[in-house]
């Protein structure tokens, strides 16, 4: 018998560009199951409140929403009433903020026990990404919530169409932009600290270049540095995901377009391989770099 | 039997100073030249030989350098070293922390790494949920942990604190519910680091006992790193010393053992270089030791035997020695005219020997400073007479008194004062 075959493990300098472990990650899948509960266990152990913090963030963030933007600054919701407006468009958006946000600290926060022990570091982030889904759920059904109340009391011209259909679809896209660009940061923030100085505050920036508190036909036919600024901001990748489920949901201006879905998914799945590769390369040496 | 582990030319390495400095135009210049001019990594070749106490003269380290051996499946494998000697670094390479710089290393079977006891615990959890989830950190499925789970929490010795969150643990009781997990581990290859030096003594007990089931029961490869060498001596079969990165001896265990003990910076001899000094008195040679055997346990009495010359008769004689902790703390004084009432001796030589019984020291390292002078006038000891020995706890007790640990503990003694005890 041939001898290398024999080995179960071999540890090499660097692994070729292609070497993820699919296998391997799918044996670690109870890991994955247990730090999703250890996730959800520990976020608000010790606090009062507990879970409905959940619900008053967003809660919050609405009414401010109302009263800056819908109050002050006079920006209009596409005729949908303010806060279910605010509200659709926050709850995904803090979905995709959040695990963004947790993923891309992944080697920097998990340093002390990634230095201890392998496994594939994948699960990490993997396991954020799926906690994250709870607190979404809890505030997707305080939309629907809202969403019945404002139904109720009658007259409300916001109703749900076909669309909504490619809601998983769209959370998965959500999930899985966040952890494309997660990875990115995650890897790249190991060796450079400066980039997570400038990453934190592109993400709240991020926020105002995708169509949340005001309507993408807002922006529509007007032109900025010499280009549509239509197009560009549905070359940001959370835009059409984000519009999608707003006109699913809400009926709120008009479909993005079936073009723009696919560009935000062909993105997505760039985004994700070019991601897991960079990650993998980056779980060999970062102990020694972070 | 086959080859369960095999270190092909393995090197690692670090690079000095803050890390977190890393630069962008290291990393350029490294890429220009591999990348681009296909020529060596011009950093690979200026590290310097890992000695922590010389300065540097060079930004990159070996921490370990062109390591190679085999390790049997089933054997037991001690690795020890000096401080920095890159024990720790082998370990993390073996399990996949971090990767090495050059080389391949092969293994056959799962790698359990513990490289720390309770790795991943949260203090917000309880006892059981930890259980579940150290366990699934170090590689076991969730099933397999249900089946163990009894036997875990038994081994614990934690079974009435398990539903309680860890964070209410004494560090102790933490310690054994890490252990216990780590215990349950069932993989082909072992790492293991130091991490017997933690736990209460009825624990550390526990867990030899069952590393040793481990090892020998059940066809297991252990490789385990420790400072304590009656353990390793009691546990592995085989050893290698590693000095400033490199494989400097391996051998059996007792062998590598003493192999590192004559190296060590330990000074258990002292010759005079100049004999016929033309002095009143000469110090000729001295030595520690133990009574019987090669290693000093607590239960080992500690000899020390010296010969001086007397050259001329010496007014107030003063042959004898200070026992201080290797802290500088004095801590006994033994002299030769202790019983006799002697002031003087005839000229000619003399061996003396001392002897602290068995029993009175407790582990740890003890310096003994010479005195051989006339008193009040010099001492012919001078400071390179300074021997040192290291006291290591005793192979059939598990006390936890590590004197060298406890600050507030300045006595020598290590109190084995229990006469016998019966059940009435």
């Amino acid at each position: 018998m041939n001898e290398t075959q024999e080995w179960t493990t071999i540890i090499k300098p660097k692994d070729k560009l292609l070497s993820v472990d699919l296998k391997e990650l799918w044996r670690y899948r109870d890991l994955l199951t247990l730090f999703v509960k250890r996730n959800i266990i520990t976020q608000y152990k010790q606090t009062i409140l507990g879970p409905a913090w959940f619900v008053i963030q967003p809660l919050m963030t609405v009414f401010m929403y109302m009263v800056v933007f819908g109050g002050i600054a006079g920006i209009g919701t596409d005729g949908i009433p303010q806060p279910l407006f605010y509200l659709s468009g926050t709850c995904m958006w803090h979905y995709f903020s959040d695990c963004l946000n947790k993923t891309s600290t992944t080697f920097v926060s998990n340093s002390g026990l990634f230095g201890k022990v392998y496994f594939p570091r994948l699960v990490t982030p993997l396991s954020d990404v799926i906690s994250n889904l709870l607190r979404f759920g809890i505030q997707m059904c305080l939309f629907i919530v809202v969403y019945i109340i404002y139904a109720f009391m009658g007259g409300c011209p916001a109703s749900p169409n076909w669309y909504l259909l490619l809601f998983p679809l769209l959370v998965v896209m959500m999930a899985g932009l966040a952890l494309g660009f997660g990875l990115f940061i995650s890897s790249m923030t190991t060796k450079y600290r400066d980039l997570s100085i400038l990453f934190s505050f592109m993400v709240s920036l991020w926020m105002y270049a995708t169509p949340i508190v005001y309507p993408l036909s807002m922006v529509k036919g007007k032109v900025a540095a010499g280009m549509d600024l239509y197009t560009i901001m549905c070359l940001n990748p959370v835009t059409p995901v984000l519009e999608t489920f707003k006109y699913g949901a809400l009926g709120a201006g008009e479909f993005i377009g079936w073009g723009w879905l696919l560009y935000s998914f062909v993105f997505l799945v760039v985004l994700l391989f070019l991601g897991i590769l960079v990650f993998n390369r980056t779980q060999k040496s970062f102990m020694d770099t972070v | 039997m086959s080859v369960s582990i095999e270190f092909n030319h393995v090197s690692k390495q670090y690079r000095l100073g803050l890390v977190s400095t890393r630069t962008l135009s290291h990393d350029l210049n490294r890429w220009w030249t591999v990348n681009v001019r296909g020529k060596e990594d011009p950093y690979l070749k200026i590290g310097s030989v890992n000695d922590r106490s010389k300065k540097a003269d060079s930004e990159y380290v070996w921490a370990l350098k062109d390591i190679d051996f085999k390790v049997e499946q089933g054997e037991v494998v001690g690795i020890i070293g000096r401080n920095g000697a890159g024990k720790s670094t082998l370990l993390k390479l073996l399990s996949k922390v971090t990767g090495p710089t050059t080389g391949t290393i092969k293994a056959r079977g799962r790698i359990g790494s513990l490289l720390e006891v309770g790795t991943g615990f949260h203090p917000e959890m309880t006892g059981r949920e930890n259980i579940y989830l150290n366990g699934a950190i170090l590689g076991m499925t969730k099933d397999e942990i249900s089946r163990k789970l009894d036997e875990i929490i038994d081994f614990s010795g934690c079974e009435r604190y398990i539903d309680t969150p860890v964070k209410r643990y004494s560090s102790g009781m933490t310690v054994r519910l890490g252990f216990a997990v780590a215990a349950f581990l069932e993989p082909e290859i072992l790492v293991v680091d130091e991490v017997l030096a933690v736990g209460d003594a009825e624990f550390q007990k526990k867990a030899i006992g069952k590393m040793q089931n481990v090892s020998q029961g059940e066809g297991r490869t252990v490789l385990f790193v420790s400072h304590n060498m009656a353990s390793i001596q009691r546990l592995c079969q085989s050893g290698i010393l590693l000095e400033k990165g490199f494989v400097s001896y391996a051998g059996t265990a007792s062998e590598t053992i003493s192999k590192y003990l004559s190296e060590q910076v330990v000074q258990s001899e002292y010759q005079n270089p100049n004999p016929h000094a033309n002095q009143k008195l000469v110090l000729l040679s001295a030595s520690v030791g133990p009574k019987t055997g090669s290693l000093i346990y607590t239960s080992t009495p500690v000899q020390i035997r010296f010969t001086i010359r007397v050259n001329q008769p010496v007014g107030h004689l003063v042959v004898g020695f200070n026992l201080m902790s290797s802290f500088q703390y004095p801590l006994a004084r033994a002299d030769y005219n202790d019983q006799n009432g002697a002031y003087t001796l005839e000229p000619g030589e003399y061996e003396f020997l001392f002897e602290i019984p068995a029993n009175t020291l407790s582990n740890g390292d003890y310096k003994i400073e010479l005195d051989v002078a006339e008193k009040c006038v010099r001492n012919y000891a001078g400071e390179q007479s300074v021997l040192t020995f290291h006291v290591d706890i005793d192979e059939h007790s598990h006390a936890n008194t590590f004197s060298e640990n406890i600050s507030s503990k300045m006595s020598i003694i290590r109190e084995n004062w229990l006469v016998g005890y019966e059940k009435q």
